[in-house]
Order: C-alpha cells, then sequence, then structure tokens
C-alpha cells in the first residue's frame, strides 16, 4: 500500500511535466520558437513561462474536471423535483478567493525577481551593438567595433551582448525568440536589450510590432560564431566600414586581426556594376564601399558593404542568390510590395547582371 | 417612483404600427433592441467574412490570395468591425430589450435619446465600411498606434476613415451608457432594491459605468490624433516634441475597460441561464455582483500589461504584473460560483444551457492563458505573437460569442414568440464548439513556436504551415455553423408565434408577460421581493403561472414615434464625417456647417416636440 501510494505521487508529480512534453513536443522543428532557448535572457523567460504553464494546466485540469463531472453528474428531467435551493456557501466562496491569490504568489514572485534582472542594459564586458528600425530592415551597428550592417547580426558564442535599441521611422519590435524576449523601439528613444548566445549556428529573427505594408517581411538572422570566426567577421566588415575613417579603406588597423578577405582585382563587370551603382542612383540611398557614398552613415537604405557575404536579402526573405539579387533588381515592388526602395530606372538584363556581379563581389 | 413618468402622459396606440417608416421614427426599447441585433449581427457576418479570408491568405506559406495591403486592411477591419459593430451593439441589443423588461419598467429613460444612439451606431459602422466601396479601408490595425497612423506614414484616407468613424460610434456608446444608467437607477420595479437587481442587468449596469469612463479616453486619444493628421500638431510625433507611448496608454486605459466592456455582458447572461437551467439559484449572488464590479475596478489599473514590451521599466512592470494577476482572483470567483450554481442542479440540457457552459469552459483557458502573460518576462516572448490572438479569441469568441449566443437561444422567444429548433441549435453548438477549438487552439502552439501576428504570410522555413492549415479549415467550419444558426432563425420565422411567456421555467420579470411583450411591456408591474421574483410567484401559486393574457393598454401612455433622433444623428456624421475631406477639399467646412445646421436643428426640434 505504502509503497503504490508513493508511486502514484511520484507519478503524479509527472503529469505536468508530461503535458508540457506533448504541448512542447515539437518545438526542435521550428526555427523561431521560444520553446528551446539558446540564450540567457530565453532561459530566464523560459522558466517563468514553465512555471505559469505548471500552474495553469493544474487549474485547467482541476476545474474543467469538475465543470464536465457536474454537467455529467447533475442532469435532470423536466418534471424532476426542484433541487435543494443553495445560496452560496461563505466557507466555499472564501477558499476559492484565496487559494488562486496562493497560486498567484507563486507566479509573482519569480515574476518580480526576473522583470529586474532583465530590463536594464547589460553591463561588464559586452559587445555594443546599436539596432536601428527602419521600414522594413533592420541596422545593426557595432559603434566600438566600427562596422555597420543590415539584417545579419553576428555575435560572439558566450559574450554577452548589449543592445542599444531606436528606430528611424515608425515602432518596430526586435524579436530572436530563442535568444531573449522582444523589445519595442521608439523614434528618439533607445530601449534596452541584451542576450548571450549559448551555442552557434543561425537564429531566426522577426520585428514584431506591425509597422505598415511589409511588417512580415521585416525579418533579420542572427549568426552566432566563435570569438575567432567573429573577430575575422569584424575584421572583414570593417573594410570600407564608413564608421572607420570615413569609409576609406584603412591601411593598416591595429584593433583588429589583418584584413584577409579584400576580394580580388575586380573584374570588367564588376567595374561595370560599380560604375552602374554610382550613376544609376543608388547611392542616394545606400552606403557602399567604394562608392562614392562609402563614408557616409545614415543613408535610407541598408549599407551594402560586403552585401555578398550575408545569408539572405531583403531583410531575411530571400536566399541570397545571384537569381534572387536580379529578380529583386529587376522590380523590386513585385518582390515585396511597398518597399522604399525605388529603383530609379527600369534596368536592363545586362545592367542587372553588372549589378549582381559587383554586389555578390563584395563579400 | 418607478413606474412614475411615463403613467402620466397622453396618449397611446392600440395596435403597433408596421411598415418601414415605423421603424425609422420607433423609440420602443423593444423595436430599437431588434433594430441592434440585425444591424449588429450583419456586421458580425462582415466581420466574419474578413476573417475567412486572412485564414485563407494564412493556409500555405507565400500565399497570395490577397495582397499584403488588404491582408493588413482585413485584420484591422476584422477587430475593428467585431469590437464596435459586433459584440458592443449585440450586447447593446440585449440591453435595450431586456433591461427595461427585467426591471419592470416600460422603456428606457431617454426613448429618443436611445433611438439617437441607435441611429448613430448605424451611420458609424456604415460609415467605416463605405471605405472599402472606395478602397480606402483603414489598414493601421485597430489599436492604431501612433506614429504609424500619422500622415507621413499613412497619407491616405484610410486611418481617417477610422479614427472618425471610432468618434462616431463612441457619440452613440455614451448616449446609450447615460440612457442605462439612469435607467437602472431610477426605473426599477418597486421592491426591486439594488441587490435584487437579475445578474444581467447588473453586469449591464456596470458595464455602462465603464463605457461612460472609458470612452472619454478613446475620444479625446482621438481627437489628438485627428489633430495631428489634419490641423498640424504633433501629439505624437517625436520630432515636434510628442510621444507615440502617449497614443499608447490613452488607448490602452480605454482598451484594456473596453474588454470588460465585451464580456460583462455575456458574464451576465451566463448567470441568468445557469440558475434558469439548473433550476436553482445563482450561487453566490452578492460575490458575483461585487466580483463584477471589483473587476471593473482593477480594469481602470491594469492597461499597461498591454505595453510590457516597451521598455516601461521595472517599477512599472512590476506594477502592471501584479494588479493584472489580481483580476484573476474575483474572475475566478465568477468561475467558481457558476460551476457551483450547476452543482446539485437539476440540468435541463437545452441549447442555452450548452452555450453557456460551452462559455465557462472557453473563458477559463482565455482566463489561464491571460495569466500566463500577466507575467512581463513571459509576455515579451508572448506579446504580439499568435499566443495572444488564442488568449483573447478564447476570452472575446469563447466568453463573448458563445455568452451571447446562449443570450440569444435564451431570450430568442421572448423577443419574437417563436422557439429556436433545439435539435438545430445543438448542432449548431458542436459545431461551433469544435470549430472554434481547432481554429483557435493550435494558435497557441503557433505563437510560442515564434509566429507573430498581422503577418499578412510567412516564409515555409518557419514550418507554421501545419497548423495553419488545420486552423483555417475549422475556420470554415465555424463559418458553416453560423450558417446553421441562420437556418435556425430562418425556420423560427415561418413557424406561428406561438412560444409561451415562459418556456424555460424563468426566473426574473420578462417571462411574467406575452411573447413578445405588447408596446407598454406591463400592464402592472408585479411586487419584487427578491432576485428571483417569477419564481417566488410561481412557489406562491404551488406550480406553473397561468399564461398571461394580452392587456387592453388602456390608460398607459407611451412615448410618441419621432424621426428627429435620426435627423440628428445624420448631422453627427456630417459633423465629424467631414473632416475626411480636409486634404481633398479645399470648401470641407461647407459640409460640416451643413452637417452642424442639421445637428442643432434636430436637436431643437427634438427639445420642443412633445414627447407623448
Amino acid at each position: 500500500m505504502e509503497t503504490s501510494t508513493g508511486t502514484l505521487r511520484r507519478l503524479a508529480r509527472h503529469v505536468p511535466a508530461v503535458c508540457l512534453l506533448l504541448l512542447l513536443g515539437c518545438a526542435e522543428n521550428y526555427p523561431q520558437t521560444t520553446l528551446h532557448p539558446r540564450g540567457d535572457f530565453a532561459h530566464l523567460v523560459d522558466g517563468l513561462f514553465r512555471t505559469t504553464v505548471f500552474w495553469a494546466l493544474i487549474v485547467f485540469v482541476l476545474v474543467e474536471g469538475v465543470l464536465v463531472y457536474a454537467i455529467l453528474k447533475f442532469r435532470g428531467r423536466p418534471d424532476d423535483p426542484e433541487p435543494r435551493q443553495t445560496h452560496g456557501s461563505t466557507l466555499l466562496e472564501v477558499a476559492w478567493t484565496i487559494v488562486p491569490a496562493f497560486i498567484l504568489a507563486a507566479i509573482a514572485v519569480p515574476t518580480v525577481k526576473t522583470i529586474f534582472k532583465t530590463s536594464d542594459y547589460a553591463t561588464g564586458d559586452v559587445v555594443q551593438i546599436e539596432v536601428i528600425g527602419h521600414q522594413w530592415w533592420w541596422e545593426f551597428r557595432y559603434t566600438e567595433l566600427g562596422v555597420v550592417t543590415a539584417n545579419e547580426m553576428h555575435v560572439p558564442v558566450g559574450k554577452t551582448v548589449n543592445l542599444r535599441m531606436t528606430t528611424y521611422d515608425v515602432l518596430h519590435s526586435f524579436w530572436v525568440p530563442q535568444f531573449a524576449g522582444k523589445r519595442d523601439v521608439f523614434p528618439g528613444r533607445h530601449n534596452p536589450l541584451w542576450f548571450k548566445a549559448e551555442v552557434t549556428g543561425t537564429f531566426s529573427g522577426a520585428c514584431a510590432e506591425f509597422c505598415g505594408e511589409q511588417h512580415a517581411r521585416m525579418m533579420f538572422r542572427v549568426v552566432s560564431q566563435t570569438q575567432e570566426e567573429f573577430d575575422a567577421w569584424i575584421a572583414a566588415q570593417r573594410v570600407g566600414s564608413p564608421l572607420v575613417n570615413g569609409g576609406r579603406i584603412a591601411a593598416a588597423d591595429s584593433t583588429v586581426p589583418a584584413d584577409t578577405t579584400r576580394p580580388a582585382a575586380p573584374d570588367s563587370l564588376q567595374q561595370a556594376g560599380l560604375a552602374l551603382f554610382n550613376s544609376a542612383g543608388c547611392i542616394g540611398c545606400h552606403s557602399m564601399v567604394g562608392a562614392a557614398t562609402a563614408g557616409v552613415v545614415r543613408m535610407t537604405g541598408p549599407n551594402l558593404s560586403h552585401v555578398g557575404s550575408r545569408g539572405t536579402i531583403v531583410a531575411g526573405f530571400l536566399p541570397n542568390t545571384p537569381e534572387n539579387l536580379a529578380k529583386w533588381l529587376s522590380n523590386p515592388d513585385s518582390v515585396k510590395s511597398g518597399t522604399l526602395m525605388k529603383l530609379p530606372r527600369k534596368l536592363t538584363d545586362a545592367e542587372i547582371a553588372t549589378l549582381v556581379a559587383y554586389l555578390r563581389s563584395h563579400q | 417612483m418607478a413606474t412614475s413618468v411615463l403613467d402620466h402622459a397622453p396618449a397611446t396606440h392600440a395596435k403597433a404600427p408596421t411598415g418601414i417608416w415605423s421603424w425609422i421614427t420607433t423609440v420602443d426599447h423593444k423595436r430599437i433592441g431588434i433594430l441592434y441585433g440585425a444591424t449588429a449581427f450583419l456586421f458580425f457576418l462582415i466581420g466574419g467574412l474578413e476573417a475567412l479570408f486572412m485564414r485563407i491568405q494564412l493556409m500555405k506559406p507565400d500565399n497570395h490570395f490577397v495582397s499584403a495591403e488588404m491582408f493588413n486592411a482585413l485584420f484591422t477591419m476584422h477587430g475593428t468591425t467585431m469590437i464596435f459593430l459586433g459584440v458592443m451593439p449585440l450586447s447593446a441589443m440585449f440591453f435595450n430589450y431586456f433591461i427595461p423588461l427585467q426591471i419592470g419598467a416600460r422603456d428606457v429613460a431617454f426613448p429618443r435619446l436611445n433611438a439617437f444612439s441607435y441611429w448613430v451606431f448605424l451611420l458609424g459602422g456604415l460609415f467605416i465600411n463605405f471605405s472599402w466601396l472606395i478602397n480606402a479601408a483603414p489598414n493601421t490595425g485597430w489599436f492604431g498606434y501612433a506614429n504609424l497612423t500619422e500622415n507621413q506614414y499613412s497619407p491616405g484616407i484610410n486611418t481617417d476613415f477610422w479614427v472618425l468613424g471610432l468618434q462616431i460610434l463612441g457619440v452613440a456608446s455614451i448616449a446609450a451608457a447615460i440612457n442605462f444608467f439612469v435607467t437602472i437607477v431610477n426605473l426599477r420595479a418597486p421592491g426591486m432594491k439594488m441587490l435584487r437587481m437579475p445578474m444581467f442587468t447588473w453586469m449591464s449596469f456596470i458595464t455602462q459605468i465603464l463605457l461612460l469612463l472609458a470612452f472619454p479616453v478613446i475620444t479625446i486619444a482621438l481627437v489628438f490624433l485627428m489633430m495631428d493628421r489634419h490641423f498640424g500638431t504633433h501629439f505624437f510625433l517625436p520630432e515636434g516634441g510628442g510621444d507615440p507611448v502617449l497614443w499608447q496608454h490613452l488607448f490602452w486605459i480605454f482598451g484594456h475597460p473596453e474588454v470588460y466592456i465585451l464580456i460583462l455582458p455575456a458574464f451576465g447572461i451566463v448567470s441568468e441561464v445557469l440558475p434558469v437551467f439548473s433550476r436553482k439559484p445563482l450561487f453566490g449572488y452578492t460575490a458575483m455582483v461585487f466580483s463584477g464590479a471589483f473587476i471593473a475596478f482593477l480594469g481602470f489599473g491594469v492597461w499597461s500589461h498591454h505595453m510590457f514590451s516597451t521598455g516601461m521599466g521595472p517599477f512599472a512592470d512590476s506594477f502592471f504584473a501584479l494588479s493584472t494577476m489580481l483580476i484573476a482572483v474575483p474572475t475566478g470567483v465568477k468561475i467558481f460560483n457558476w460551476i457551483g450554481t450547476l452543482w446539485g442542479g437539476s440540468l435541463q440540457m437545452k441549447t442555452p444551457l450548452y452555450f453557456a457552459v460551452g462559455m465557462v469552459a472557453m473563458f477559463i483557458v482565455g482566463g489561464l492563458s491571460g495569466v500566463m502573460h500577466s507575467s512581463p518576462p513571459a509576455d515579451l516572448q508572448q506579446t504580439d505573437t499568435y499566443f495572444v490572438v488564442a488568449h483573447f479569441h478564447y476570452v472575446l469568441f469563447g466568453g463573448s460569442i458563445f455568452g451571447l449566443t446562449a443570450g440569444a437561444y435564451y431570450w430568442f422567444p421572448k423577443m419574437f414568440g417563436r422557439m429556436l429548433d433545439e435539435t438545430i441549435g445543438k448542432v449548431h453548438f458542436w459545431l461551433m464548439f469544435i470549430g472554434f477549438n481547432v481554429t483557435f487552439f493550435p494558435m497557441h502552439f503557433l505563437g510560442l513556436n515564434g509566429m507573430p501576428r498581422r503577418v499578412y504570410t510567412y516564409p515555409a522555413e518557419l514550418n507554421f504551415e501545419f497548423w495553419n492549415r488545420i486552423q483555417t479549415w475549422g475556420s470554415l467550419l465555424l463559418g458553416f455553423s453560423m450558417l446553421v444558426f441562420i437556418y435556425n432563425i430562418w425556420k423560427a420565422a415561418r413557424k406561428p408565434a406561438d412560444a409561451p411567456a415562459d418556456p424555460w421555467r424563468g426566473a426574473t420579470l420578462e417571462w411574467l408577460i406575452p411573447s413578445p411583450p405588447q408596446e407598454f411591456n406591463f400592464g402592472t408591474v408585479p411586487p419584487v421581493g427578491s432576485s428571483t421574483p417569477a419564481w417566488d410567484l410561481r412557489r406562491a401559486n404551488g406550480g406553473p403561472l397561468p399564461e398571461p393574457k394580452p392587456e387592453s393598454g388602456a390608460g398607459i401612455h407611451m412615448p410618441r414615434p419621432s424621426y428627429w433622433p435620426a435627423v440628428t444623428a445624420i448631422g453627427v456624421l456630417g459633423v465629424i464625417g467631414s473632416i475626411l475631406f480636409t486634404h481633398a477639399f479645399h470648401q470641407w467646412y461647407f459640409i460640416t456647417i451643413t452637417g452642424a445646421a442639421i445637428l442643432i436643428y434636430g436637436i431643437y426640434r427634438w427639445a420642443f416636440e412633445p414627447a407623448f
């Protein structure tokens, strides 16, 4: 008897966990899931989430169970005698006021603790990144490391990144579910967020605040890599960055490893692309290493320096392939209706080929 | 005191008039209730169609069933329609029809103001929906977050339709709220103390207070936004010293009480249906009253839980987290008391009970997911995802719509003298129940697995397709269940009007008079000694009461029909709607002046028209 009750009790302890497993079972298949945290911020949130799910499931099973039982048990017929006319029960009513209050307290205490852990900027040895929302793409500036990029954030694994976030137009919300919760961005204000990636890999992020026509296509990637890979990436991205030396390519920079990724001498196709980039109006909106706008920090469109190294184009929407780039350049509005990317004129296929070659060469 | 004013006036109609003119000029709360119900049900169907179009678009990744702009307009109009043109006026149908009946009054306190509310509501609803016809439907969300709604980012008149349309609808809501508040305070039958009022009337009363306190806030916010858009101010523009966060605070100080405006009437209906079909009184009547009042009071102190991701700082986050958790306590009391009402009863398994129990069961789910995102850090993963979409559909569809449908089945015989079919009703329930859960339950999974809200499409590699497909099939089933409901009404309309006065063994005053009631409601108002006066009479009689006979109504004077409320409503539309033309039409203010002239003339004629 003793053991079987004990076994039962042990089994009962697992019921919420089993339900949770069913709920979370397929989470592995979702690249943007909140249920498999891979960063410290997301783990804090996830712990709280699991506490609330635990209590919610218990309450759900008990209350719905009693409701269903009552419906099955107390069925009557039209000619049945009048049931006992109870008007209430002070004891019961006090009990079911107090018990939920205790359950809520069990959620409230860790909640407030976590709020105070997650509200402010991180301190200490951190990678500082400015996040700027635009309709409909993300700009990332590594102010201390001298890098400006778009829609693909690189972070070193195991090191806290500190995000200082704002927007240059409407409200957006920065969200990489596997690393951290979301935080909205407001014009003229800065909001904090931080996280420390625990594993390497590429992770999906999205804008989570409705921001106009193409809110759905304002995605981005976070690439978590080893410190060495990250340093190499920074070094490559620094070349011609508007934050370094006014965009002019520095001969030597002691803070980062030597630049080993400078492209080979451009071929004629790429040179034609550069000429077109300068003459056709692209420089009206885009910073670009080697072009007239190399040193301009604030432009309407994403900084295209090293665009060839990014995994995706059009704010995380299309894989960065020559075909997709050509498709985008032939008619941006058909790929992403309402996009603020306006071609100054219709480009010929030959012109697009030169631009694709030019942009792809900027690794 | 209760029946005084209306008794002394000098005219009556032997027979209820018919024809369209009689509907335009009616000031009878019952007819206005039916007008509200019919209009709101049509808007509700339109809102449902908008939802179905969205579901078809989201059925597969990178779908092109509708464009991005169309999708954004669909979700904006779906939310706006369901809240302001569907659920609120469906509740208003029951307020209109049943508050006077439940408190033993001949009409509402201000019958012509009541007609005015309806006409303003109708014109406001038509105004917003007119935008579809000129391809300018609002597309910035029902929440209209600044600064996206400012001229710079939304230059079209789409957002103006939304701003001005809500302003017009606000006029209707505030006028109606004043009317019902005064009616409940002043026109109760002798003996009906506040704590003897039926629970539907109680929850309606609390709803009117919420309306009166919450709507002025959205009115101000909308005026600010209108000024920004049309007259060069910058309340929400940071470049001019304004702040878009101000909009969020104003919107949600309105928006959260609005949630209770949508759910409390359904709470009231369920609190009527459960006792009647359990054949025992509501468990813990007083606790139900005060928990409702407490929910309403706390409802004004939780608005920022819609804004946990805005970075308000740890103290504000903690305050709003705790106040939000606190609101779960009175809500829990309601649910437990409903179960307590069923417990030990003699359950009559009729369609209204199915929907009422369905409402309780579904609201529990919505309430629990609500507690889950009352925790701000957890909410950072949940807000603006499909998890939240699941949550509020469980409280607004699973709660409000199930509750209102329970009310429709419960009160249909009283309103139209015809019973709805029980078998079709139960088929309706099961289709709606299954369709609802298949549509909305998987949204919990999708949200937690990273699907943001308000996206017109999603890439295949995020693996959202499977559940989206299932949800779309569920939504089609849900839509089909509405057809079953319409068929049930159509079938009932073809039957003779032979429903008894009291088909359910009801507890409240409306069941003591014929179905449908005569224009003057009560020949004589019966004495009220408890919250279940009809049961008291039945018990005193030792069995069922005799079928009430139609009364002559001689000597009872009812207010005269009037078309001035409708004329005045047109003036309101002209004054507010004319702002739409400031950008397009230089002489726009002539429309404003014309509207103002109609408005003032309407009020003048209304004021000097004899009421009886």
